[in-house]
């Protein structure tokens, strides 16, 4: 019965979708404001039955109704409730629903924050996002139904994936939905301004703010997937260039580009065309990650063809969002030519560099992705492409990009002569000259050229970002929340190229065997297995082994990696022993069994790891305080003010 | 200069800096290919003795070695029609066992074994190399199963 309560509601969903594209293209076009009403209605109307749906699913779950297939197949009774209302987006019915409730939830979020915009603005934002969203229902119903029914019912569900009984991995999903589905938000504001045939620094300014919380999303989302797969994939490698990653971190570049490049609209009102383009690219780039992951053609093309009808939906649905979208540019585009000038040294040229450079590399990792793919499809070959190749690829422009940094933050618009921060900023890069090769080498030692580099250049971003805020604070100016975010989120960026580049050039990894009672040395540590133990969970059963950690003869930690069967199907799964510190983790990981009571054991020495998720959630802090800037909402502060919040403000 | 003079350097700096770049690019592009052959093709020698590549396909029951307490392992790599020996020192995946789809990645050595460097399994127990598949359907095998896309997630020892 609930289960046909939320396909009825995903109905209903699916239906106010039309009138809410309808009404608001059509009734922005024609100008007709009651038209243009009817949209809101929708909007809400919309969120509210996808709601539903959702948790029509979560219930299904909830309650263990293996009478739903999607349940069936994805949970089971001895599963942790925790992780049945996480398994609702285990898969792929499961996450689509979620993708649509997203969908829904940031329509409406735009919807009710846009009282700044114009009647107009608005609508067509909306009505380009009813038309994204039905798209989605429409895949849904057609081709994905999670309410599917299994008769007879299955006695027991087949288990969530083991990999995916994990708590980051529980949030992970969502987080990264809802930064790929903000990217719709920016696209929608772009083909809006396009139809609408204006484009002005206004405009950026109400985008902005979106596009930096789908930025933020998409990075606490690909930051956590980094993090899980870190932990739970057992083999202590935070990413591994693997197309799934690709697919997350593509869209992410371009968004970056994006929230620079709208700077420059907002501010300068330049690169108005090239700021469209991003928007365009950074949602198609979504669908196309997203599409990739779930249609399993990075599996193989031809699970591709095992169900060609969502295959052939998403092509056909990606080709017209794009189509579109990119004829609507060629044909509109030409109008936003932008009259102002700028030296090539200030603050536009750095922010020139900044995209290209992020364009360049996000280009050739679609390359890398793509390329394979490509020719699996045509039958001319099977390749893979290997991660030194995207390695390199990646450092190529993100070295410049990391130098241009400092100076770029510091740049004045128009043109630069950098009078009042010269000195400081080469007093900066002298300290972090000298700090970047002394520590490294002594603390760590000889490792390569670029890792004094990357060090050097981490230490130099993270005081030059340092200057303005606490420039400020002594002379007890205040400080924008744009400014403020900035500096946050270019000083994480920081903390990450420190972190990734020691870890990358001093960790120590060894596989060996280990039995009760014996030792080893690693990285200046002696591990001692002391014993194997039997574990049993409800879930699972497991052989936990315990490793004393010791330092010149001090114990430092205690690990208890896992080697885990899950009961319902059976597949093993290792749970790495972790030992974290600000900077290092020591890692321990059970391989099998060798015979003679010893394990294959796999060891590493990690240090400075943890500053790589550290520096991505600061650059997201960043994201979210540059976001609340109150230029952004001043007019909704100004109305706040007016009849209906004075009604709510009196004393109750 | 011009202000327009002044941009159309700028920007050729621009183009010739992003030029230099994907071409240092392309050249790692060229180098990190990694071709993918059957374990026929491997027995055939149809395969570079000068650079890694990867050997896809099923690993045969029974042909699991290993010494007591040693990290050396062999075992036998089948597509049905050729058979490829394989050996790979370090811990293998949680989803490697006899009976199972995997793809190693390494080079032949001299006495024509298969050095692994790196051994993949799919976080799928259904999980066939496509080629092994293809194999499989042509002989009519009802061993061939749809691969299930719930998970592509793929687990690696290196």
């Amino acid at each position: 019965m609930i289960a046909e309560l939320g396909h009825f509601a995903l109905i209903l969903a699916f239906c106010l979708t039309l009138p809410q594209a309808f009404f608001g293209l059509v009734g922005a076009h024609a100008r007709k404001p009651h038209w243009m009403r009817v949209t809101n209605g929708a909007v809400a109307g919309h969120f509210v039955f996808a709601a539903v749906a959702f948790a029509c699913l979560a219930y299904a779950f909830y309650v263990n109704d293996f009478s739903v297939l999607y349940v069936a197949q994805n949970s089971n009774s001895a599963l942790p409730t925790f992780y049945r209302f996480a398994a609702v987006w285990g898969a792929h019915e499961g996450s689509l629903v979620l993708w649509l409730f997203m969908q829904a939830a940031w329509t409406l979020s735009v919807a009710g924050f846009s009282r700044n915009m114009p009647q107009g603005m608005t609508s067509r934002v909306l009505g380009v996002l009813g038309v994204i969203s039905a798209g989605f229902a429409l895949f849904i119903l057609t081709t994905s139904n999670p309410f599917e029914r299994l008769w007879p019912a299955a006695v027991d569900g087949r288990d969530l994936n083991p990999l995916l009984q994990d708590p980051a991995l529980a949030v992970h999903p969502p987080m990264l939905y809802a930064g790929y589905v903000g990217m719709s938000v920016p696209f929608a504001f772009a083909v809006a301004a396009m139809l609408e045939g204006k484009l002005d620094s206004i405009w950026a300014r109400w985008v902005r703010p979106w596009a930096n919380i789908a930025w933020m999303f998409l990075t606490i989302g690909i930051a956590l997937g980094s993090w899980w797969a870190y932990y739970e994939l057992g083999w202590g490698g935070w990413w591994f260039w693997d197309p799934v990653e690709n697919a997350s971190f593509m869209p992410w570049l371009i968004a970056t580009a994006l929230i620079h490049s709208l700077a420059v609209t907002e501010k300068r009102g330049l690169f108005k065309s090239w700021t469209l383009l991003l928007s365009i690219t950074g949602f198609s780039l979504s669908l196309l990650g997203t599409f990739l992951v779930r249609s399993g053609i990075i599996e193989s093309v031809h699970a591709f063809a095992s169900d060609p009808s969502r295959g052939l939906f998403i092509l056909v649905f990606l080709g017209l969002c794009i189509g579109v979208a990119l004829g609507l540019y060629a044909w509109r585009a030409p109008r936003f030519r932008s009259q102002a000038g700028f030296a090539p040294i200030s603050r536009e040229s750095f922010l020139l560099f900044n995209n290209v450079l992020l364009v360049a590399a996000t280009g050739l990792i679609l390359l890398g992705t793509l390329y394979p793919m490509f020719l699996d499809a045509f039958g001319l070959g099977k390749i893979s492409v290997g991660p030194p190749y995207f390695t390199v690829a990646f450092l190529i422009p993100m070295l410049p990009l990391a130098f241009l940094l400092a100076p770029g933050m510091h740049a004045s618009w128009k043109r630069a002569t950098f009078e009042r921060t010269k000195r400081l900023l080469l007093t900066l890069f002298a300290i972090a000259l000298v700090l970047g090769i002394a520590i490294p080498l002594v603390v760590y030692g000889w490792h390569s050229v670029l890792t004094l580099v990357g060090v050097i250049v981490a230490l130099w971003i993270a005081f030059s970002s340092l200057i303005e805020p606490l420039q400020r604070l002594r002379k007890r100016q205040s400080l924008s929340a744009s400014v403020l975010g900035m500096s946050i989120a270019h000083f994480g960026l920081a903390l990450f190229i420190l972190g990734a580049t020691i870890v990358e050039s001093h960790k120590e990894e060894a596989d060996l065997s280990l039995a009760p009672g014996q030792s080893t040395e690693h990285a200046g540590f002696v591990f001692t297995m002391n014993s194997l133990r039997e574990v049993e969970c409800p879930n699972y059963r497991a052989i936990e082994s315990e490793i004393v950690i010791t330092r010149d003869g001090e114990r430092v930690a205690m690990l208890h990696p896992q080697k885990r069967i899950y009961r319902v199907q059976q597949n093993p799964m290792t749970e790495a022993g972790i030992a974290g510190a600000w900077n290092r983790d020591l890692f321990a990981a059970m391989g099998e069994p060798l015979g003679n009571g010893a394990w294959s054991l796999r060891l590493q020495y990690k240090p400075m790891v943890r500053f790589i998720w550290l520096g991505a959630f600061v650059v997201a802090l960043g994201g979210l305080i540059a976001a609340c800037d109150r230029r952004y909402r001043q007019r909704v502060a100004a109305e706040a003010t007016s009849p209906a919040a004075a009604a709510d403000a009196k004393p109750a | 200069m011009t202000p327009r003079r002044r941009r159309m350097v700028l920007v050729g700096l621009i183009l010739l800096g992003v030029g230099g770049a994907v071409a240092l690019a392309l050249t790692a592009f060229q180098d990190n290919l990694l071709y993918y052959y059957t374990p026929t093709q491997v027995a055939a020698g149809e395969v570079p003795n000068d650079r890694l590549f990867r050997v896809g396909g099923m690993v045969t029951e029974g042909s699991f070695r290993r010494e007591p307490g040693s990290l050396e392992a062999q075992f036998v790599l089948t597509d049905y029609e050729s058979n490829v020996t394989v050996s790979y020192t370090g811990v293998l995946p949680d989803l490697f066992r006899e009976g199972q789809g995997i793809i190693a990645r390494g080079r032949v050595a001299r006495d024509g074994r298969f050095i692994a460097e790196e051994v993949l399994a799919k976080h799928d127990e259904n999980y066939m190399p496509p080629d092994v598949a293809d194999t499989l359907r042509k002989q009519g095998d009802k061993r061939v199963t749809t691969p299930i896309a719930t998970s592509t997630v793929e687990s690696g020892a290196e």
